[in-house]
């Protein structure tokens, strides 16, 4: 299990670079998608069983199809140049390699083992409707919002009224 | 089961945390900032889930259900004004978004 852990966090890392610096746009996407895959495997070796499963049927399946169909529908393989200067990408490089260090070292290496066994989707779920059935209902909450805004902003736009409305209060 | 240290976990969210940031600082495509900002999101999760890890509680993988319906609602959103930018802008290059002044 170590292995596998170790094995799939470096495919996740390798292939999170490579979604980031791909010119193709169809190309990074489906990097993303072995990403997600590799971190569903890092969940199951973390004993999640039902967050790697929710992570591919969510994440990998939903989401990523979303993302496919926006690109389809946009057309971008016709668009601007998507690559930015390498001069770019020194300054967000060197000030995000600081971060990344401070955070090594705020995580430290105590080596805290993490509980060995798995917790399965029974436990979740009795979690999830339980004491966070709150959050539960606000999930669903937003999701609808999101659901509306989502067809608002996307729906075509109406054919604009020719007259002005205030326009036409003045010569009335 | 599960031999793996806290920090391990920890320290591979904070690397998957950060190739999103860079992602998002450097490239200006509407499409990837977006998949940038789902890199994150998900780098947070499996922070999440390492923790509740540690403990063998379910708390940390409830919490990932959450930011994963937060994950689904944004990019539904992002999507659709990547398609509306798209629309009036002819392009979907960030950078165009200082036409929308006013």
């Amino acid at each position: 299990m170590t292995a596998l852990f170790y094995i799939a966090a470096v495919v996740a890392v390798l292939a999170t670079v490579l979604v980031i610096t791909r010119s193709n746009l169809v190309h990074a996407l489906l990097y993303l998608v072995v990403s997600l895959f590799a971190v569903a495997v890092v969940f199951y070796t973390l004993g999640a069983p039902f967050v790697a499963a929710l992570e591919v049927i969510v994440y990998a399946g939903a989401i990523m199809m979303l993302f496919v169909f926006a690109v389809m529908l946009l057309n971008v393989s016709a668009d601007s140049p998507l690559r930015v200067p390498r001069s770019a990408w020194i300054g967000p490089l060197v000030l995000v390699a600081v971060l990344l260090a401070e955070l090594v070292y705020g995580i430290g290496l105590s080596n805290h083992a993490l509980h060995a066994g798995e917790v399965g989707p029974q436990q979740v779920s009795a979690a999830l409707f339980g004491p966070y059935v709150l959050g539960v209902e606000l999930a669903s909450m937003l999701l609808l919002a999101a659901l509306i805004g989502a067809r608002h902003i996307a729906a075509q736009p109406e054919v604009p009224d020719t007259e002005d409305p205030a326009g036409a209060r003045d010569e009335g | 089961m599960a031999a793996v240290s806290l920090d391990h976990g920890l320290i591979l969210a904070a690397i998957l945390f950060v190739i999103g940031f860079v992602g998002l600082l450097t490239r200006r495509n509407l499409i990837v900032a977006l998949a940038c900002i789902e890199i994150m999101l998900n780098a947070a999760g499996l922070a999440f889930v390492v923790a509740g890890a540690r403990w063998g509680q379910a708390d940390g993988q409830v919490m990932f259900l959450f930011v994963l319906a937060m994950a689904a609602a944004e990019v539904a959103v992002g999507l659709a004004l990547a398609i509306r930018f798209r629309q009036s802008l002819g392009r979907l290059d960030v950078d165009d978004a200082d036409e929308m002044k006013g």
